[in-house]
């Protein structure tokens, strides 16, 4: 990690240790939006980080920024820092400028297809994307929108759409927006390599997997501590070999978890690689499932409350798991690539996939989803 | 507490033009019975095969040259490691001594017994067995009992070893013997290493077939085994410590995930290029956690690179999670095709799923249970 990403971490790891308590991340699921928190991130330089330096910002790569959000995840803060930087890098590719955060980005799945017009000098957008995260307290939206059957990127602020509100099942904003917007020309812009449909599906799909892994990660820390702290038959339940194998598991799978983010991470430069970001969300989603399971059972009741913190992080768990594409979308994906390269390639398609780390084949994703 | 680190494995373009130098040898050196034998899951004993790969300087890979070894990287012996696995080449002859007795004797071997054993197995001219289980200590190895007793010119064996494999293809035993007193207060002391000749008078080896019929496992009983004083291997009661690392390299390679290899190929070819969703989703997965798993995998190989040995509790991950993914294989298998399984059918998807159905129990006993594992891991966190 570079000196520059460390101070980040060391600013998030301490501003979020404060600022994250179970009473704020719940009051966000009521709707209460952390400003404060984003303020504090800004003024950190966290916010911005992607910015070049001469702009302000920290340079930082998006791989190290996704890092970055994944950190925050661990805290299960409740702000679209990841998205934010998804819509930064976006529109940076694209040479599209925007003034304050947070951003967010749509569609959030494949079946939803915005379409761009032209009107005169400047553009029309139209469609429905629904389950966009933390739409409702976002400046803008930087969308992926089709015109003439070509991929854009259009930055759309909240005047240009409309806002049912929605959530996933941890309390996380996921809104329905109807886009009816007319953009100025400096907002349009056709997609660069990194920033078309597929591309940002998948780049959802990255941070997700590292999102994933983080809470997993804490998820593991605040099992075992349990664990270790709860006493029944005169012993803590440590002592318990079903219980010490269960913990075994957990941990199995966070660490599986974590390689999965870290192929995620070496993904998405030069080009987004998608079939290693494909295996990422497969793994990282079964790891969060089994490991979820595992974290519940070993707090037995008390971890089936509102109260007690577990459920803060596996309610993610539960909800990001099937963002950006579920393990059935991105294992079609890998399977129809290995498939269509043959069963004598086979293990060279395994050993080769992330070495040369070009623009995969975009086709074939979501592919017989209806 | 941290998360479990497995570092990123290093680039290592010296080993991906090493990989390509392995395709080609085994292009030309695999024969059609070789790709279609099925014994056991590491493809089969041929000294043959041993000796061509010794002598392109794949065994041995990592020793320093002046005991026979070619100073190369431990991701560079990773790479010829899960080409020949991925291929099902015919390796079981020397696999065991080159991936442990070997090492082992680099480490804590006289100068004498590496001068004169380390080129014979870089050579792959020398194979080596492991005994240490016995009819009364599977799991609780500190419960074994073979006895090797100091003589004025050496030790005087007597025991009883099973399951050691591959006996009746080995040069040596490599054999766990008690030498000091019992003491329940410290189980684990009193063990030493000893490298015996099967051969050697007072050793009688009986096969024990396994249930698809094959002869690997054996039974050896020892009478009144003499062997000399340099068949000890380190120190006199160091044996416990020894085996330790030992059983660590056991565990951290790609074997703990590539044993059904041969199976995933079949399923794939049998599922066409143009497979149906299902099936794409089932491949797609196991795929998935395969990537996972070599990363994982690799990461430990960067990590005894890297001088910190071979982890303990990263090698007993990546097995519990490999051996987890291999047995899911034959039932996917069931799951997405009307087939009966056919041992020596001229199919090679029946003939291959028999073989692998008949050995999947194994992969979560061998070289230490699952339930071991869970107990190395749950110890790693600190719970044990």
């Amino acid at each position: 990690m570079s000196d520059i990403q460390s101070m980040l971490s060391d600013a998030i790891t301490r501003l979020l240790t404060d600022y994250c308590t179970k009473e704020v991340v719940l009051a966000s699921e009521k709707g209460v939006w952390a400003s404060d928190l984003w303020t504090a991130l800004t003024e950190a330089g966290v916010t911005t980080a992607l910015a070049p330096e001469d702009q302000g910002g920290c340079g930082l790569d998006l791989a190290a920024a996704l890092r970055l959000a994944g950190c925050a995840a661990g805290f299960t803060a409740p702000i679209p820092l990841g998205e934010h930087y998804l819509a930064c890098a976006i529109l940076a590719g694209v040479g599209i400028t925007h003034s304050d955060g947070p951003l967010t980005i749509a569609p959030s799945n494949l079946r939803d297809q915005l379409v761009l017009k032209r009107a005169g000098t400047q553009w029309h957008l139209t469609g429905t994307a629904r389950r966009v995260p933390w739409a409702r307290h976002c400046n803008g939206v930087v969308v992926s929108a089709s015109f003439e059957g070509k991929d854009m990127v259009a930055l759309v602020v909240p005047a240009g759409y409309t806002v049912r509100e929605g959530a996933n099942i941890g309390g996380e904003p996921r809104d329905t927006l109807c886009f009816d917007a007319t953009l100025p020309e400096d907002a349009v812009a056709p997609a660069a390599s990194g920033s078309g449909r597929f591309e940002q599906h998948a780049l959802g799909a990255a941070l997700r997997s590292v999102q994933m892994a983080s809470v997993l990660a804490h998820t593991l820390d605040i099992t075992v501590q349990y664990g270790q702290d709860r006493v029944q038959f005169g012993r803590a339940l440590t002592k318990f070999q079903a219980v010490q194998h269960n913990l075994a598991v957990l941990a199995s799978q966070s660490a599986a978890g974590n390689a999965a983010a870290d192929i995620a991470l070496d993904s998405l430069q030069p080009g987004i690689d998608f079939f290693n970001i494909a295996a990422a969300k497969v793994r990282s989603g079964e790891a969060a499932s089994i490991g979820a399971g595992l974290a519940h059972q070993v707090h037995g009741a008390i971890g089936m409350t509102l109260e007690y913190e577990l459920n803060l992080s596996t309610r993610r768990l539960w909800s990001w798991r099937d963002e950006f594409g579920n393990e059935a979308e991105w294992a079609a994906y890998v399977g129809r690539k290995v498939a269509a390269a043959g069963a004598d390639e086979l293990w060279s398609t395994i050993t080769s996939a992330g070495l040369s780390n070009v623009v995969s084949d975009r086709s074939e994703i979501g592919e017989n989803r209806t | 507490m941290k998360a479990l680190e497995f570092t990123p494995p290093p680039l290592s373009p010296a080993a991906e033009a090493l990989r390509a130098e392995v395709r080609a040898f085994l292009a030309e050196t695999m024969t059609p019975a070789m790709r279609r034998d099925k014994s056991g899951t590491l493809g089969g004993v041929n000294p043959e095969f041993s000796r061509k790969m010794a002598s392109r300087g794949w065994l041995g890979m990592t020793w320093p040259k002046q005991y026979g070894g070619h100073e190369r990287s431990a991701l560079e012996r990773y790479v010829v490691l899960e080409e020949m696995l991925a291929a099902g080449a015919p390796i079981n002859a020397h696999y065991i001594a080159d991936r442990q007795s070997g090492p082992l004797i680099l480490r804590f071997g006289t100068e004498q017994q590496r001068m004169t054993l380390l080129p014979r197995i870089a050579g792959g001219e020398c194979y080596v067995c492991i005994g240490m289980s016995e009819p009364g200590s599977g799991s609780d190895l500190a419960s074994v009992r073979t006895r090797a007793t100091e003589t004025p010119d050496g030790f005087c064996i007597n025991g009883r070893k099973i399951w050691t494999s591959y006996v009746q293809h080995s040069h040596y035993i490599l054999l766990l013997c008690k030498t000091g007193p019992l003491d329940e207060s410290n189980r684990s002391a009193g063990f030493s290493q000893f490298l015996v000749d099967p051969k050697t008078p007072g050793i009688t080896v009986t096969p024990v077939l396994n249930l698809s019929g094959e002869h690997h496992f054996n039974e050896v009983v020892f009478d009144d085994v003499l062997v000399p004083r340099d068949a000890l291997i380190g120190e006199l009661h160091n044996g416990w410590q020894q085996l330790s690392s030992e059983l660590a390299l056991e565990r951290s390679g790609p074997d703990r995930f590539l044993a059904a290899f041969k199976l995933l190929r079949e399923m794939t070819r049998v599922v066409g290029q143009n497979p149906s969703e299902r099936a794409a989703i089932e491949i797609g997965r196991v795929i998935s956690h395969i990537l996972v798993l070599r990363r994982m995998s690799r990461s430990i190989a960067g990590m005894i690179e890297s001088g910190k040995g071979a982890p303990a509790l990263q090698g007993a991950i990546v097995k519990d999670l490999g051996t987890t993914l291999e047995q899911e294989l034959p039932e996917l298998a069931r799951k997405l095709f009307d087939i009966e399984p056919s041992p020596g059918s001229d199919d090679a998807l029946e003939a291959v799923l028999a073989n692998i159905i008949m050995h999947a129990p194994s992969f979560s006993i061998r070289g230490g249970t699952r339930e071991i594992l869970r107990s190395t891991i749950a110890r790693g966190l600190g719970l044990r």
